[in-house]
């Protein structure tokens, strides 16, 4: 069966026709192209795939994408604005946050939603609050410290995200 | 040389401004027009014959294109090659079909594959592949697999014995006669899962106009991949393209060639169009090769003052059931000798027995032998200090080599090139407090609270390896690295490498190697990897070699750089090379400063050549084959702080402290992350990983929900410090960084954990050391 569905992502708003099955993460991957977004498991449990849903952090490979229907989305790619980077990306980039990268975007848009909910984390708060969201090269020790960056970036900065 | 800061300076990374925006492209983010996808149908058993294939109503379905099982494509794809041929061990290497033709031998072993517009097709229509098997008896252990009466795999394998390799230097039998202490241990190494983020995939490309083949493929080694594609699907190499820029991570995983590569490739020969595979998760645990699984029997001789006289190590690898690619060769070289680690052991026996069960197969994981024969090696000492009744840390003090012993010939031929193994101890205890520590101990043990301190003082060997030494033990490739640099008109840089780094960084070594060597900008200079297409032959990434052989070739290439432009600042300057200072990337005429030409103003000319000096040749370019005259050999000391909670049986990791001599360092950031990235999965092996197989030979953790790859609770912070020893073998000094955290951390975390239970008796246990387990080993020894 298909569904037409209407979502906006990174501001941009689409319209497709979708089968009953698709994964929302393979409809922005593969119907919008945006490839940033990557698929790391089967069974939720790594995170690579997450992306902000109205405004929240999602595991989007346990979605369908006709749920997805009036939903505001923001992945990896939409996170830059005007070629500016987000304080997270920065602090990713400072403190040597990512090595392969593949997990890289799904960990940013969840400390994205972590910022939201806690601005300033202590070490303990960033690990608990990230452990949906897998990474096998860091020993995720830059991690914390590329989110406390971030976390000291944005309240230095107010208004800004 | 010239001189500026960027040798040893954190640059930040380059290529994290695409991988953090979503711009870098891995596999599967590559696009092609007409791309259709394949699904694997695969056995459901671990030993079986395949009777029957009906394929009749899958071929039916929407979208697909085509079912092909294993005789369909015999005379396409040849059978998946074992590059790693020991010699003189009798050693077999069975028929490994890309998909099994008659018979699985593991539960994963694929049987058919589907081919369709998407995807979700493809899968429906594997779904609805019939195969009639008829179960045979199954083996999975390499012990059992040996013994008289067991299933055999192979009719041509005898009692599943794939070979057997022997090592030896001196006499052990002879040191074993005459020692004052005699202790014998046996190990598991258990079997461990890659885990890369990104798991293994392809995508096919094959143009029948042209006879072309365009492959992007999860690959830590693209040329090597070319290479054997060619001669697998018999497309001329020079036909081939590889493109493996970004990978998600290898840790070793990504050096074989797999059968699904394969496979793709000869369907996109055969139909004509763009072909993708990207495995899922469960298949990757499955089907790409897992690391470890060893049982090892140890034999320590000593003296009665705590000197190691000799150790044999009679042993059992489990291959699963075939051989990988690289698969005979770690268990063996890389494994039997470093026995002797850093201490002096005139003494060492080795036999390797290679064991084929009905397991995925096993290959190179993350410092792949070298963390096996550390293990074993820190888990004796600890033993010998427990007999003797020396303090760890000074049983190995009394066993050390000297720094003035080198370079050092162990028993097991390798030699050492650099080393002071004291300093790095020496530092290590004072980062972690360690006579504070004892006292601690002491007081809380009077509690009824069991602290410990655990210490692994390794050495490995890196920098893989003189071309020599790999033929030598069988391995079929040179081990040499190739570099080009190429000066363009305005004076910016490409660089090709053989190298082909998927998260350690090199695009900014690099690039900071080259900046340091000619004085061009760092931002000046691009680094190129992974595309077979536009740099020289190269033998890619693992064994810490990328930047203690790749890098070689690089400075060496800017140094010939440096000297023909020398030559050409001369003639434009008129004076004579001799002449000529060269420093950050300005050339100057002896005592006449002012007199100066810039790197970037000779470039220009040397491609201008309307006035070329005598003798010389338009262009500033240079292509260097570097092949190492030694491995390297990193050291260090690692100590680990646990607390056991003998209530429910969990070890919390209190500190850690990693004190890792890796000669020069180019990028202190970056090796840093290397360093807790090794020590993560290391340490993720003493407490949390293991795949376990039913008797049956069902993966029980099959996925990532039974599997545990560590998160972010699981691991400690972790105080990282240096010594830099430089290393002769290099032009840099540097010997290596990516795996001394795996191979460190192991012993150091499992030494804290029983010197924790040691007031209970417990001297050895096996990993990991779950909950579960050791509680159950704390009740007994309470209830006894």
């Amino acid at each position: 069966m298909k569904h037409e569905i209407t979502v906006t992502v990174n501001g941009t708003k689409h319209t497709s026709e979708v089968d009953s099955r698709m994964l929302l993460v393979h409809y922005i991957r593969d119907v919008l192209n945006l490839t940033g977004t990557h698929v790391g498991c089967d069974t939720s449990q790594c995170g690579a795939c997450t992306i902000l849903f109205n405004g929240k952090a999602v595991k989007c490979c346990t979605m369908l994408a006709a749920q997805a229907d009036g939903a505001e989305i923001m992945t990896i790619e939409g996170l830059a604005k005007n070629g500016d980077l987000h304080p997270i990306q920065e602090g990713f980039w400072e403190e040597h946050g990512l090595q392969c990268g593949f997990c890289t975007p799904g960990m940013i848009m969840a400390s994205y939603d972590l910022l939201q909910r806690i601005p300033n984390p202590d070490e303990q708060q960033i690990r608990h609050n990230l452990e949906g969201n897998l990474c096998r090269c860091t020993g995720y020790q830059n991690i914390v410290k590329s989110v406390q960056f971030a976390s000291k970036k944005m309240s230095g900065a107010p208004g800004d995200d | 040389m010239a001189v500026t800061r960027m040798f040893g300076a954190s640059v930040k990374r380059r290529e994290d401004a695409r991988m953090m925006t979503g711009r870098a492209h891995y596999t599967d983010d590559v696009r092609r027009n007409h791309t259709v996808h394949m699904s694997v149908v695969r056995s459901p058993y671990a030993h079986a014959n395949i009777t029957n294939i009906d394929s009749s109503e899958a071929a039916q379905m929407p979208g697909v294109v085509g079912v092909f099982t294993g005789a369909d494509l015999v005379d396409d794809v040849a059978p998946v090659p074992c590059a790693w041929l020991l010699p003189d061990c009798n050693l077999k290497v069975p028929e490994y079909r890309a998909i099994a033709v008659d018979k699985a031998r593991f539960v994963g072993d694929p049987v058919a594959v589907v081919i369709a517009e998407d995807r979700y097709q493809a899968e429906d229509a594997a779904d609805a592949v019939k195969v009639s098997y008829e179960p045979l008896d199954v083996v999975t252990n390499q012990e059992a697999a040996v013994k008289d009466g067991a299933p055999q795999l192979y009719d041509d394998v005898p009692n599943n014995l794939a070979f057997q390799w022997k090592l030896s230097g001196g006499n052990f039998e002879e040191a074993n006669q005459s020692a004052d202490i005699r202790i014998s241990q046996r190990f598991v190494n258990q079997r461990l899962i890659p885990n890369a983020m990104e798991t293994r995939g392809v995508l096919a490309d094959y143009n029948p106009g042209s006879g072309s083949l365009e492959v992007w493929l999860t690959s830590q080694n693209p040329h090597i991949h070319r290479l054997l594609l060619s001669a697998v699907t018999g497309i001329p190499e020079m036909n081939i393209r590889v493109d493996s820029t970004d990978v998600g991570g290898g840790f070793g995983s990504k050096i074989p060639l797999y059968g699904g590569e394969m496979i793709a490739c000869g369907i996109a020969k055969k139909l004509g169009k763009p072909v993708k595979w990207m495995e899922s998760r469960r298949e990757n645990y499955v089907t790409t090769a897992h690391g470890r699984d060893h049982i090892d029997y140890v034999d320590l001789a000593a003296t009665s003052d705590g000197k190691i006289t000799g150790i044999r190590v009679e042993a059992y690898a489990n291959h699963g059931a075939y051989l990988s690619t690289a698969a005979p060769g770690v268990p063996t070289w890389l494994f039997g000798t470093m026995l002797s680690g850093p201490y002096k052991i005139p003494n060492i026996e080795c036999t390797m027995n290679g064991v084929l069960t009905n397991t995925t197969t096993t290959d190179a994981y993350r410092g792949a032998g070298r963390p096996e024969a550390t293990y074993l090696l820190e888990r004796m000492m600890d033993l010998l200090a427990k007999e003797t009744g020396l303090d760890p840390v000074e049983v190995r003090r009394r066993n050390f080599i000297q720094p003035d012993e080198f370079p050092y010939t162990v028993a097991t031929t390798l030699q050492y090139d650099s080393g002071n193994y004291d300093a790095a101890l020496d530092q290590a205890l004072e980062m972690v407090g360690y006579e504070e520590l004892r006292k601690k101990q002491e007081d809380l043990r009077s509690q009824g609270r069991y602290l410990g301190i655990g210490f692994s003082t390794y050495v490995e060997v890196c920098g893989l390896a003189p071309s020599s030494a790999a033929g030598m033990m069988g391995f079929q490739g040179g081990l040499w690295e190739s570099a080009t640099v190429r000066v363009h008109p305005s004076g910016k840089a490409t660089v090709l490498t053989g190298a082909s780094p998927h998260g350690q960084g090199e695009e900014t070594t690099f690039a900071q190697l080259v900046s340091h060597e000619t004085g061009i900008p760092f931002h000046d200079i691009e680094i190129v990897h992974g595309d077979t297409d536009r740099i020289p032959f190269g033998w890619g990434t693992y064994g810490s070699r990328s930047t203690a052989v790749g890098g070689s070739a690089i400075v060496y290439a800017s140094r010939n750089i440096v000297e023909k432009a020398k030559r050409f600042a001369a003639h434009m300057l008129e004076s004579s090379p001799e002449d000529i200072d060269f420093n950050d990337g300005v050339f100057s005429v002896k005592g006449s400063p002012e007199r100066s030409k810039t790197i970037q103003d000779v470039a220009l000319a040397a491609h201008l050549a309307w006035d070329l000096p005598e003798g010389e040749k338009p262009g500033l370019e240079d292509s260097y084959f570097f092949d190492p005259t030694n491995f390297t050999f990193p050291f260090g000391t690692h100590i680990c702080v646990v607390e056991v909670d003998a209530e429910t049986g969990t070890t919390e990791v209190q500190k850690y402290v990693a004190v890792d001599d890796l000669g020069n360092v180019i990028n202190p950031m970056i090796v840093d992350g290397q360093v807790h990235g090794g020590i993560a999965q290391g340490l993720a092996q003493a407490l949390y990983e293991y795949a376990a197989y039913d008797e049956g030979g069902q993966l029980l953790t099959g996925s990532m929900m039974d599997y545990c790859v560590p998160k972010f609770e699981h691991i400690p912070h972790m105080d990282v410090g240096r010594t830099v020893t430089t290393t002769p073998v290099n032009p840099m000094g540097l010997k290596g960084a990516g795996e001394t955290g795996t191979i460190a951390s192991t012993p150091a975390v499992v030494n804290a954990i029983i010197d924790a239970l040691s007031p209970l008796g417990i001297k050895h246990m096996d990993m990991p050391f779950t909950p579960q387990r050791v509680w159950e080993a704390i009740q007994e020894r309470k209830g006894s």
